[in-house]
């Protein structure tokens, strides 16, 4: 029996939406530059401010928008900007915020389950990030927003796995990544609860990043984004299925008891190096990942992994599944598990 | 509607825009994987990005690599601050890309000035100390070719470095081959807008902006889009190979135009000067009425990111024009996709609103 290969690495990328590339494809014909006063440069400038529009609407945001290259992006420019104080930022961040944030911030220590150690966050600027790309925790931001403002200090939250899934995490600066969620690579958004809590370095976006904007991006950012997150009901029963095969052949679930993201899952093969798995599923044409997409091929390991604790991390994968994963797709995954466990006969 | 303002954009290649569609792909086909993900499909993206990055090299020097960036703005932020460097001097005619950034990183920056004609001297003096000089390859309001290559010479032996901003000269003129640095955008040169890139000489320590994933070996963290990577190699390649018909083009339009706009002053070298950029003068004229009256034609009162501000061209006023002069002034740009039916009916159009101002 062959088969076409099955994309389970939804956490370090999505499919293009057919009505993000239709969008993009729109985007392409209004190419003139929307900082133009002429007729075509108002043109692509009514169709970015529409789309600025329509994304507050789909995201329920009614603070400010900034457009820019990816979350990556956004969140340096965040963490440059900010009028808030010291750093602190979580154990268990994308290096997007931890490089960032440098040696001297305060990393808040997580326990076994994932979850951030509240007891230590103070004042100042707080990056927590709204799911976790390898385990697929979330964490209580709401909880973390009235720690952070008890504090008188300002939340940044990384959101870049949660956004088009989850609703919209309470916090004062957000980052989120189009790529992440059906829409195109190379546009994000930093959402602002008030310019008045960024220093603005000029430019376009208010003075506030610089740079052409990326009209179709935005556009195509924007389609995906109304596509809605229906599907999710659907990823919730398969990701049920997929672990209890996964369990059922002898595998661990990562942070199994703590509030998950239904898309993303890390699964320990005990006595398997993940890059042994890696080799294996990509032989059989399955696309999974030992941690993010970033670090892979470092051989590191995880420093998510490390911070809560788990055994063996070099062991674990990440399977990351989306919007058009099957129950065909997943028992395919779980016979695979299974031939790379030794537990059926190859 | 007529579309003149070349310098504020171009128009997508359709060959740059079909580079691209593979790499928007949804779940039917492999084109939508992340590049740096180690499976078949991130190979596959990390591949075609391997081969833009080669296409878009062509333009440049040898002995550098080309770092990917969201656009030229980002490319001379990390050149300008990720160099470390603290005292700058830099043309009085930079984009505001450079100028606000040198003026961010060193309070005291030293502008170099430009003569009548727009052009920096090429003994310019620089001030003891620079250890970072920036001068523009094409400047983007009024067209001049600076004397980069004998300014670079200058800086080296001061101990400077020399970072170009090379976004209106990139695939139209050769790169300056002794910069250290160069920024370039894709969307000046026929292709995508959200892509740009920062050549960088072999042996030149800078430090990134945007941390995180480590990608672009650690100079530019963020996933890249094999979409708009395509999309800027297809059109860096065009450029290449369509060199010299676009430079004829140019230059017929050039010839045409300064007929069509013969009562007309002209802003800046008429020789040094890439001749797809045409800023020219009336004395008396109201540009903001000229605009409004002209709204078939696509064309500019200086820069796209300034107009709206309200405030008289920088690069003008380097020139020694006086504020209401410079307030006078029109940039008309065309390029590949221009045909002289279009550039006549535009002049036929301004000419008549100009002369209906009586000036």
């Amino acid at each position: 029996m062959t088969f076409g290969p099955l994309y389970l690495d939804h956490a370090a990328t999505t499919p293009l939406l057919p009505q993000a590339r239709e969008a993009m494809l729109e985007g392409f014909r209004l190419w003139a530059n929307p900082s133009s006063p002429h007729k075509a440069g108002r043109a692509a400038r009514a169709a970015l401010e529409d789309a600025r529009a329509r994304l507050k609407i789909a995201l329920g945001w009614d603070g400010e928008v900034i457009f820019a290259s990816g979350a990556s992006e956004a969140l340096a420019l965040a963490i440059r900007y900010a009028k808030a104080g010291p750093l602190v930022v979580s154990a268990v961040e994308h290096d997007a915020v931890l490089r960032a944030a440098g040696p001297e911030a305060v990393r808040l220590a997580v326990s076994p389950d994932g979850l951030v150690d509240l007891e230590t966050l103070s004042s100042g600027l707080a990056a927590i990030q709204q799911v976790n790309s390898e385990t697929g925790v979330i964490q209580p931001i709401e909880a973390i927003a009235g720690q952070v403002r008890s504090h008188g200090g300002v939340l940044l939250v990384d959101a870049a796995q949660g956004v088009g899934k989850l609703s919209l995490p309470d916090a004062d600066m957000i980052a989120l990544s189009a790529h992440k969620f059906g829409g195109p690579i190379g546009i994000g958004a930093l959402l602002v609860r008030d310019y008045a809590l960024l220093d603005a370095p000029g430019g376009q976006e208010r003075g506030y990043r610089g740079g052409t904007e990326n009209l179709p991006g935005v556009l195509g950012m924007v389609a995906a984004l109304e596509a809605g997150n229906g599907w999710m009901v659907d990823a919730a029963r398969l990701r049920a299925l997929l672990e209890a095969g996964v369990v059922a052949s002898g595998g661990d679930v990562i942070a199994a008891g703590t509030p998950r993201i239904s898309t993303i899952g890390g699964y320990r093969m005990p006595g398997k190096s993940a890059n042994a798995q890696l080799i294996r599923f990509d032989g059989m044409g399955i696309a999974v990942s030992a941690g993010s997409a970033c670090s892979s091929g470092s051989l590191k390991a995880s420093h998510v992994l490390t911070a809560m604790g788990v055994d063996a991390p070099g062991e674990v994968i990440r399977v990351s599944i989306g919007r058009e994963t099957s129950e065909v797709d997943i028992e395919r995954f779980l016979a695979a598990w299974r031939e790379i466990a030794g537990k059926v006969a190859a | 509607m007529i579309y003149l303002d070349y310098q504020a954009t171009t128009p997508l290649a359709p060959e740059a825009r079909e580079a691209m569609l593979p790499w928007l792909a949804g779940p039917e086909a492999d084109g939508f994987a992340n590049p740096h993900s180690p499976h078949r499909a991130g190979r596959a993206a990390a591949a075609a990005i391997e081969v833009a990055r080669d296409q878009v090299a062509a333009l440049l020097p040898p002995g550098g690599r080309v770092i990917f960036t969201s656009g030229a703005t980002e490319a001379l932020n990390l050149a300008i601050i990720g160099s470390g460097r603290s005292r700058l001097a830099v043309s009085a005619i930079e984009h505001a890309a450079v100028l606000d950034t040198a003026r961010f990183v060193d309070h005291g920056v030293t502008l170099l000035s430009v003569d009548d004609e727009g052009l920096v001297s090429p003994d310019a003096k620089l001030p003891e100390g620079a250890n970072l000089v920036s001068v523009m390859q094409v400047n983007n309001e009024i067209g001049t070719i600076q004397p980069v290559a004998a300014i670079a010479d200058r800086a080296h032996a001061a101990g400077a470095l020399f970072l170009c901003d090379a976004v209106q000269g990139a695939g139209k003129i050769a790169a300056p081959a002794n910069a250290d640095m160069i920024a370039l955008s894709a969307h000046k040169l026929y292709g995508p807008k959200g892509i740009g890139a920062l050549w960088v000489r072999d042996g030149i320590d800078l430090q990134p902006l945007i941390h995180g994933g480590g990608q672009e070996q650690g100079l530019r963290s963020g996933t890249l889009s094999p979409a708009l990577c395509a999309g800027f190699g297809a059109a860096a390649a065009l450029c290449t190979s369509l060199g010299e018909s676009d430079a004829r083009h140019v230059e017929m339009l050039w010839t045409r135009a300064r007929g069509l706009f013969a009562e007309w002053t002209l802003n800046g070298s008429e020789t040094a000067r890439w001749h797809g950029n045409l800023n020219i003068r009336r004395d008396g004229l109201d540009v903001a009425r000229l605009l409004s009256e002209c709204r078939t034609v696509a064309f500019s009162a200086g820069s796209a990111c300034a107009s709206g501000s309200g405030r008289p061209s920088h690069v003008l006023r380097a020139l020694g024009l006086s504020d209401k002069q410079a307030r006078t002034a029109i940039r008309i740009g065309f390029g590949r996709y221009t045909g002289v039916d279009e550039l006549e009916e535009a002049a036929a159009a301004i000419n008549a609103a100009a002369g209906s101002q009586g000036v």
